[in-house]
């Protein structure tokens, strides 16, 4: 090894340098992009458990289990039944699973942020040549990723599912679409707000915790508002309440951008502008949220 | 040889508070040790070097590289381990250095290559598999440091390194410290509030108190002024003739050409230490002669470890040494 010159003048006082077997790296150093990119695999992997403990992996793989199992038996009844349509829409076997990937969300937005705010390992990676905006974009990617997962898979096994029974394709295929779209508005608006409310708190518990209450609680007020506005007796206009949370947003919004039939609840917007309305607080909402993360690292 | 770090008429201002005041330091490749009490603007100092918070005015370079725009690059090139805790406890050392040298950019090979060794070097062996929470202060720290090297800077920032470790924890980060430089050939910024243990470690020593610069040169000139001996005398029952002994020693050793003074910073306790300047090795044997000659008894012989608030505690050079010399002239004087 040779020593650098610098190390030999500066310490006279020694005089010879030992070699101890210090090697000097001087392979590649892949900078920022690699960087960003490895952090969001950890962290997509972080959030179904690989590479965190066993325990970890219990709650993440539950779920990925509850939502496939209901779309595995759907299709396992189809294929026997030789039935010509599938027994629920993609989009809306996704709005009637959206409790379990909302504690998806409770669960794993804490680990993606909490962890790193609570054992003070943030200034560590500011430290390094990956930025602020780096890490907040790696993280919101993998969060938002990770429920992907979470939504897409079980609108690939219904589409599956639904040619292995040959059901007519061309509705299948387009249908098969509205639902990966539902599936990356929900997964989207779902890690902006789990990750803003979740970088609030380095207390898992708290944030766990604040997560399904911002869910659950928005989801009931949005809920309690349509039926006050006349929601049952029929006025289009209760479905305004839609916009009051992530869930309804969502719902209300796959519907009319995919012109889906109008279900009962809070669940579709009252007219075109309405519409628009609801992309824009969607939109305004996502690009808030990530504001917020990036304002909220800005003092490391 | 080029300049590691070096600042110019560096300030920076919070609403409150001026954290650094106009600093203008010149950093050469070398151990260097940043003194100050806590508050000082030693990790504000850290954080502007890394390109993390904007100067208020003033510049500063790491590495030839200007901190206002070239903060990835210095980051790539230099390592830092923070004050405070920063280890998750629920992974493994080796899967947390593997983590934070694929952050630095390290491909995921040379990865678990570099934290192979360089956990090695920082002298953790098969705890390296064990989760964290389970490691003790001193392996903590090790953990720390090895983040920073696993990339192989050419600086390292070390952020009270020796915090919280237990005197012989201490020593050992001490001597890794010196060898980072000695044998990994890479230069070192490390920040006390213990000038006493930056004094054996350093090859040069930055003074900072209220964001100002102190004093800047190396630990030679500034052992040379603070290398002390802490004496405490105790009379018993068999020398009655002496009803002040604290003065009979110290006049001996002024008679002796030792420079003497009271401890004035250690209070209450102040007045029966003195303080005896080094000249040489034979201080030590001067010293313990007087006070067996006096039929003393002596409590203390101790090398004093300054703080660095009881050296500078005015918080001006010039006046600092002023003082110390009209110390000895008066205690000469006696």
């Amino acid at each position: 090894m040779s020593v650098p010159s610098e190390a030999a003048a500066a310490t006279p006082r020694t005089g010879v340098i030992h070699n101890i077997g210090y090697r000097n790296y001087t392979g590649p150093r892949l900078g920022r992009g690699y960087a960003t990119r490895s952090l969001f695999v950890q962290s997509l992997r972080g959030a179904y458990g690989l590479g965190r403990s066993a325990k970890s992996k219990v709650l993440p793989m539950v779920l990925l289990a509850a939502m496939c199992v209901p779309a595995l038996i759907i299709v396992a009844l189809a294929v026997s039944t030789d039935a010509d349509k599938l027994a629920t829409d993609y989009p809306s076997y996704l709005s009637n699973t959206s409790t379990l990937f909302g504690i998806f969300l409770a669960a794993q937005a804490p680990v993606a942020l909490s962890r790193d705010l609570r054992f003070m390992t943030v200034p560590l990676y500011f430290s390094r040549p990956l930025t602020r905006t780096d890490y907040v974009r790696a993280k919101f990617a993998a969060m938002a990723a990770a429920l992907l997962i979470l939504t897409g898979l079980p609108v690939v096994i219904l589409y599956l599912g639904a040619l292995l029974a040959g059901m007519d394709l061309g509705h299948n295929t387009a249908h098969a679409l509205y639902g990966l779209g539902t599936a990356v508005l929900y997964s989207v608006l779902y890690a902006a707000v789990g990750l803003v409310v979740a970088a609030a708190t380095p207390r898992r518990g708290f944030g766990v915790a604040a997560i399904i209450g911002v869910l659950v609680v928005s989801t009931t007020v949005a809920g309690i508002a349509w039926a006050l506005i006349g929601g049952p007796t029929g006025s289009p206009s209760a479905n305004w309440a839609g916009l009051l949370s992530p869930s309804t947003l969502v719902d209300s919004l796959s519907t009319w951008l995919f012109r889906l039939p109008q279900g009962d609840g809070p669940s579709w917007p009252p007219s075109n502008g309405a519409g628009i309305v609801f992309l824009a607080e969607f939109i305004v909402t996502a690009a808030a949220s990530y504001g917020l993360l990036l304002r909220r690292y800005r003092k490391f | 040889m080029s300049s590691v770090i070096t600042t110019d008429s560096l300030t920076k201002s919070f609403p409150r508070v001026t954290a650094l005041d106009r600093l203008t330091v010149d950093v050469q490749p070398g151990v260097v040790g940043l003194v100050g009490s806590n508050g000082a603007g030693k990790s504000t100092l850290i954080k502007i070097l890394l390109g993390l918070a904007p100067a208020t005015s003033g510049t500063a370079r790491v590495l030839g590289l200007d901190v206002a725009t070239d903060g990835p690059a210095i980051r790539e090139r230099v390592g830092y381990m923070p004050e405070h805790d920063c280890l998750p406890p629920d992974v493994s050392a080796t899967e947390f250095v593997v983590h934070m040298a694929r952050m630095s950019g390290l491909p995921a090979a040379a990865a678990r290559e570099r934290t192979a060794d360089t956990l090695r070097h920082v002298g953790l062996y098969e705890e390296r598999y064990r989760p964290i929470g389970g490691y003790s202060t001193g392996m903590k720290q090790r953990v720390k440091l090895a983040q920073a090297l696993v990339h192989d800077p050419q600086l390292v920032l070390l952020d009270e390194p020796t915090n919280g470790l237990d005197p012989v924890g201490r020593d050992d980060m001490l001597g890794l410290i010196r060898r980072i430089h000695t044998d990994f050939g890479i230069s070192v910024l490390v920040t006390s509030h213990l000038l006493g243990e930056l004094e054996r470690t350093c090859d040069h020593l930055v003074v900072i108190d209220g964001g100002r610069l102190l004093r800047s040169s190396s630990t030679a000139s500034f052992t040379e002024a603070t290398q002390l001996l802490a004496v405490e005398v105790a009379a018993d029952d068999d020398t009655p003739h002496l009803t002040d002994p604290d003065t009979a020693v110290r006049d001996r050793l002024a008679a002796a050409g030792l420079t003497v003074r009271p401890d004035t910073a250690a209070g209450e306790l102040g007045g029966r230490i003195m303080l005896v300047e080094i000249a040489d090795e034979g201080t030590y044997d001067i010293v313990r002669d007087t006070v067996a000659d006096l039929g003393l008894g002596l409590v203390r012989m101790e090398q004093r470890r300054h703080r660095v608030v009881e050296i500078f505690h005015d918080g001006d050079t010039d006046h600092l040494v002023d003082q110390q010399k009209k110390g000895s002239a008066d205690v000469g004087a006696v």
